[in-house]
């Protein structure tokens, strides 16, 4: 087979394929969104029959996988880091009942926060959850790990955390591929209550998870992905996990280090490898992208052994994302920069495109809002977050997906009325929902504004599950209909537009606004493809 | 051998179709290849990058360090200038004249002329202008390419084969349009590259 060229994600994709998968269930995310969106024009899926549809939240694609594992099959669910925050109900059970197909959770991180709000480190939830961690270092071990994780999480009867970042996601290499497997068939667990988590049962499964942890450890030990590399200078071992062995790397251009290295790509961490690299060495660095994960374990609580070094000293930036010149920093090396930035050059800060509907939907809330004063429209995330920045500066707050609504119940719970919720589709139908219905239960005095561009937009127009249903959602929680208020937000409706939610904003008790207008990104692209066809 | 080379433009300009065409030519030299880009919020408008690196040896880091850069290709005047501290001394920018304006504080043309300038070497091409001479303005990237070609260490005939394999597709007329555009920028470089 000839090399690809391939995204990080887009090898994670190809590997799942060729290793037997049978369903990927998944919520967009930067930068997690491409490992769907290729399963889903990839030919050989649609002839392996592979299940490929987008869910309406990480929760649900989660619990969709360990289905799809009950049932005997491999699955993967895949989203970006804070994703996992919105499966970890799912997530964390998953690992006491373990699986019967193969499971593979992929979680990419965002260090430096390219596209998100924080920039947790999904490894965590893998120690939480006590699953082994697979954390590739380039675009072949992404395609590698993913092809063998199925067979890692059967054998080890839990689900598997494939953990990315940001920069592999996104960065293309050639990757070799391997041989198709077949996928699995219909099986049920042999223990007909595995999955049933009644207390009982579920004390029985932990325990059998505590007493699995000696054999995930082994398998690090063992596995090809964690290297020890000899180096002559002992004065200090090094240890990096993930891509941030490129970094380490690229200062040596013959690749030729020369202090002991422990490259870590499979977790748990590698008990032997890490203790001989330590017992064979004066002092340590500890190389990771993320939080100092392996770091605080090496150190321990006392921090009585040898010196360890990394971001918690500060001999690495203890946020943010690596690269070549910062671990060229720690190891002592030095290195130029060419000229710096003239100061004609000015920030560049994304907003929202020319003809957006959000732009008219701000202009709107904005001119409407003027009576009662700013400082009351919370608001969610997608590309609407961009109302945040001028010239809009429409809104307030952007915290976790779907919280615009709960927030603006709770402020007018404390007496701020009226307040506002602005809340994309998408990110309605992913966790909007159950918000309304504790704003209807209570009729708390909030205008919500469901600004439907009929596309989950920020992430590159993927389909929205609430396309063509807002309506009867709202009435189905309990809207009153004749408070549920289509508009249509172009320049010529300014002025109804903006009556329409002045009076929604004298009212008493929930009402809903759903401006609809498609995105024009969405649009553009269905025009080319109509005329093509 | 080895390329490390930045492209820099605007969410939206296109700027990963030169990746795609200079990938494809690498590929097709059998040399390796990284290409880091920038997917998400940033595509709104706002600054983006890609760094590619190309090299006979296998390839590290998917970043560039700094000043290392031997190429920036910035399809507009003032993106280029923002990775100066990646450029290596003896690095070229190429970049194209016509701004990208939609920030109020969008600087004169002048003032960015000035400092593109002061690059010691540098390309400054009208790129639309050129495009649209060979047949269609958005030819632009593909002229962009042709110009900086001339300081990529890959035959010329590798990257018109990319181009060829890339456009290939959309027909005959589409590709021999790209392809004189790529030629006329190649050509503006080997008459003002100083």
């Amino acid at each position: 087979m000839n090399k690809q060229l391939l995204l990080g994600d887009e090898a994670i994709a190809q590997g799942a394929i060729d290793g037997g998968l049978s369903g990927i269930y998944a919520y967009p995310g930067t930068p997690s969104t491409e490992i769907m969106e290729y399963i889903q024009g990839s030919k050989q899926a649609a002839e392996l029959n592979i299940h490929r549809k987008w869910s309406a939240n990480e929760k649900t694609a989660m619990e969709a996988a360990i289905g799809m594992s009950y049932a005997g099959k491999r699955a993967m669910v895949c989203f970006k880091h804070v994703g996992l925050n919105v499966a970890a109900d799912a997530f964390i059970n998953a690992s006491i009942t373990g699986v019967n197909g193969g499971l593979v959770v992929v979680s990419a991180d965002d260090p430096s926060m390219h596209s998100s709000q924080n920039e947790q480190d999904s490894r965590f939830y893998a120690k939480f959850a006590m699953i082994p961690i697979l954390e590739p270092s380039n675009q072949q071990e992404a395609y590698d790990m993913t092809y063998h994780a199925f067979e890692l999480s059967e054998k080890l009867n839990v689900p598997v955390l494939l953990r990315i970042t940001t920069r592999l996601a996104h960065s293309r290499a050639d990757v070799q591929r391997k041989e198709t497997k077949k996928q699995n068939g219909i099986k049920l667990p042999s223990n007909p209550r595995q999955f049933v988590l009644l207390p009982a049962i579920a004390k029985k499964n932990y325990k059998g998870l505590l007493q699995q942890q000696p054999a995930m450890e082994e398998e690090s030990n063992k596995s090809t992905f964690n290297t020890f590399i000899n180096g002559k200078n002992t004065d200090m071992g090094i240890i990096t996990t993930g891509i941030a062995y490129n970094y380490l790397m690229e200062n040596y251009p013959d690749r030729n280090c020369p202090y002991p290295v422990v490259k870590i790509s499979q977790y748990p961490i590698p008990r032997k490898m890490v203790t001989e690299l330590y017992n064979s060495c004066k002092s340590l660095l500890i190389i990771e992208e993320g939080y100092p994960i392996v770091e605080d374990a090496m150190k321990g609580f006392m921090n009585i052994g040898k010196p360890i070094h990394g971001r918690l000293d500060g001999t690495l930036p203890r946020d943010g994302e690596l690269n070549p010149n910062i671990v060229a920093k720690a190891l002592g090396l030095s290195f130029t920069e060419g000229q710096p930035v003239p100061d004609v050059v000015k920030n560049r800060p994304p907003s929202l495109c020319q003809g957006c509907s959000h732009r008219d939907v701000y202009a709107d809330l904005n001119e409407a809002m003027k009576d009662y004063g700013t400082g009351r429209v919370l608001a969610d995330i997608g590309c609407y977050t961009l109302g945040a920045l001028p010239p809009f500066n429409a809104i307030n707050s952007c915290v976790d997906m779907g919280a615009s609504i709960t927030m603006a119940k709770g402020a007018a719970d404390a007496g701020l009325v009226p307040a506002v919720a602005v809340i994309g589709d998408s990110t309605f139908t992913h966790s909007g929902m159950t918000g309304l219905l504790d704003a209807v239960i209570e009729n708390t005095p909030i205008t919500i504004i469901i600004s439907d561009n009929s596309t989950t937009g920020m992430t590159g127009g993927q389909d929205s599950s609430a396309t063509g249903k807002i309506v009867q959602i709202c009435q189905g929680i309990g809207v009153k209909p004749e408070h549920i208020r289509v508009i249509t937000p172009l320049k010529k409706n300014h002025e109804d537009n903006v009556k329409v939610m002045k009076e929604e904003l004298a009212y008493n008790g929930v009402s809903v606004i759903i401006p609809q207008r498609e995105c024009i990104q969405t649009a553009a692209r269905r025009k080319k493809m109509e005329k093509k066809q | 051998m080895k390329n490390d080379i930045i492209l820099a433009g605007v969410g939206g300009q296109g700027i990963l179709s030169i990746a795609a065409a200079i990938g494809m030519a690498s590929v097709n030299s059998n040399l390796h290849i990284k290409q880091a880009e920038v997917h998400g919020m940033s595509q709104r408008g706002g600054d983006v990058q890609s760094h590619l690196r190309i090299s006979d040896q296998p390839i590290a880091s998917d970043l560039i360090p700094a000043g290392k850069t031997d190429l920036i290709i910035s399809v507009e005047p003032m993106e280029g200038l923002r990775y100066l501290p990646f450029l290596a001394p003896n690095g070229w920018l190429v970049t194209n004249t016509t701004p990208f304006n939609n920030i109020p504080d969008y600087p004169e043309t002048d003032a960015l002329m000035g400092e593109i300038k002061k690059v010691k070497n540098h390309v400054a091409i009208d790129a639309d202008t050129i495009a649209k001479e060979a047949g269609s303005s958005r030819a632009s990237n593909i002229v962009m390419l042709g110009a900086a070609s001339l300081f990529l260490d890959i035959p010329f005939e590798k990257i018109e084969e990319g181009i060829k394999q890339l456009f290939g597709r959309k027909g005959e007329e589409i590709v021999e349009l790209n392809l004189k555009a790529l030629r006329a920028g190649r050509e503006f470089s080997e008459k003002n590259k100083s």
